[in-house]
């Protein structure tokens, strides 16, 4: 990532909203009585029962819901940026004019209006909690774009997919019921971008890749922490 | 779905198998606490929906919940597969949802367990002439699919446990992309809304009651 991105997603400490108890929030409190035994034997049977691919979903719920920095206001810039990401890119999809295919056109202008969408929101989040913003990332698409539609294709297919991984990697470390809401019903909406753009790119359900496909890991789809969806992000931002 | 009585029926006449009723203490205490929230849980902005502090669905009884709509999804798609005449693309997609909601039926089925609960098995079901064509079938699997994105989208905030929360995220992800792949059979958006509308409990089981007999 740029100094950009490193400066909108890492915690600054004079936000003196981010990680700040959130108070009124019955999630914390629930948070706070869960932990009894059999909850605890519950969860892991769930979270082991989902792994019955290659890599245990144990280790997956350990790890790939590592909390980013800066409790919700964190989560929320993360997916703020993300959706500027996003944005940006069907932007400059749509402005480039390389898709010539008209299924895939109105697909792309769908998703493109829904991830302004989702700025919007996010945006209004920000300012609700009071944090300071995250600046929009400076992105650079070019290699995709000048590459023609197939790869456009392929790369709405795995940026979608990236996304739905993103928010499900967070979802549960989200305190705040309100907030955890707004990322349910975007996260659900990635899935659907995905699914389709996957489908429309030939992918497949399953092609061992988390990335790629409709339904890229079956039954149960598969998060991604921060670090991991940043690193995909990182050779489409400009340093 | 090889651990429910359901997957040995050959027809839907023997879905129809003594079990749960409406008046079951799931669906009370489900119908209780969508009672509380109320209808309101609607758009990203739900500021006060949630607010209840007083609320509580147990864990167990959310998971539940979201098991008596896979058992509704998982049955209504093998029985697709064996009476609606289904070939091609549509087929495999098929197979593929039936396949993920049967996975989704025997985990949850499991938690519920693991959670001193006892799941739900013998829902008794009536898809009606859902399965007389393809287009009605592909109708029909639109419904339960955004039905099913919308309850665990509105349910997933009362789960207290932070891990069946993530593992509910795991499938809620792929009810969502089941849906988008239905729409886009039938030449429908795929996402109807940019924010998938949230149901209560007693929205959802309002919506699917006229299949559980």
């Amino acid at each position: 990532m740029g100094e950009i991105e490193v400066s909108a997603l890492k915690p600054s400490g004079h936000d003196s909203a981010a990680g700040r108890p959130a108070e009124g929030s019955s999630r914390r409190r629930f948070l706070k009585l869960a932990g009894g035994a059999g909850a605890a034997t519950a969860s892991a049977t769930l979270v082991a029962a989902c792994g019955s691919g290659a890599e245990p979903m144990t280790e997956v719920g350990a790890e790939q819901r590592q909390p980013v920095p800066g409790g919700d206001a964190g989560i929320v810039k993360y997916a703020l940026t993300l959706e500027f990401f996003e944005e940006d890119f069907y932007e400059q999809v749509l402005d480039s004019g390389q898709i010539s295919d008209g299924e895939l056109l109105s697909l792309t202008e769908l998703v493109y209006d829904n991830e302004k969408k989702h700025v919007e929101t996010l945006s209004q989040l920000v300012e609700e909690l009071a944090v300071t913003p995250p600046q929009r990332p400076k992105t650079d698409f070019d290699s995709v774009i000048d590459a023609g539609e197939r790869k456009i294709l392929e790369t709405s297919a795995i940026f979608e997919n990236l996304g739905a991984a993103a928010y499900l990697g967070q979802g549960a470390n989200i305190q705040d019921p309100d907030i955890l809401v707004a990322a349910l019903e975007i996260h659900s909406v990635e899935a659907r971008h995905a699914a389709r753009f996957n489908e429309l790119a030939g992918f497949g359900f399953l092609t061992g890749d988390d990335l790629r496909g409709s339904v890229p890991n079956g039954a149960f789809a598969k998060p991604m922490t921060m670090d991991q969806v940043l690193e995909r992000v990182q050779p489409f931002v400009k340093t | 779905m090889q651990s429910t009585s359901l997957n040995k029926t050959p027809d839907l006449a023997a879905v129809h198998v003594a079990g749960l009723t409406r008046s079951s203490f799931i669906l009370r205490g489900a119908l209780a606490a969508g009672a509380v929230y109320g209808a309101s849980a609607v758009g990203p902005f739900v500021r006060g929906a949630f607010a209840q502090e007083d609320l509580t669905a147990p864990d167990v009884e959310v998971v539940n919940f979201a098991l008596t709509l896979e058992i509704l999804e998982a049955t209504f798609y093998e029985e697709a597969l064996k009476r609606a005449g289904l070939s091609g693309d549509v087929r495999t997609l098929t197979e593929e949802i039936a396949s993920n909601e049967n996975e989704h039926v025997s985990v949850l089925t499991r938690t519920v367990t693991d959670l001193g609960g006892k799941p739900v098995d013998n829902l008794k079901l009536d898809f009606g002439d859902a399965f007389s064509s393809e287009s009605s079938y592909l109708d029909l699997a639109q419904t339960f699919e955004d039905t099913g994105v919308s309850a665990y989208n509105g349910a997933a905030p009362l789960i207290q446990d932070p891990a069946i929360l993530s593992a509910a995220g795991t499938i809620v992800q792929v009810e969502g992309r089941h849906a988008a792949l239905i729409r886009a059979q039938r030449g429908e958006d795929i996402a109807p809304s940019p924010f998938d509308e949230t149901m209560t409990m007693a929205q959802v089981l309002d919506a699917v009651d006229p299949f559980i007999v």
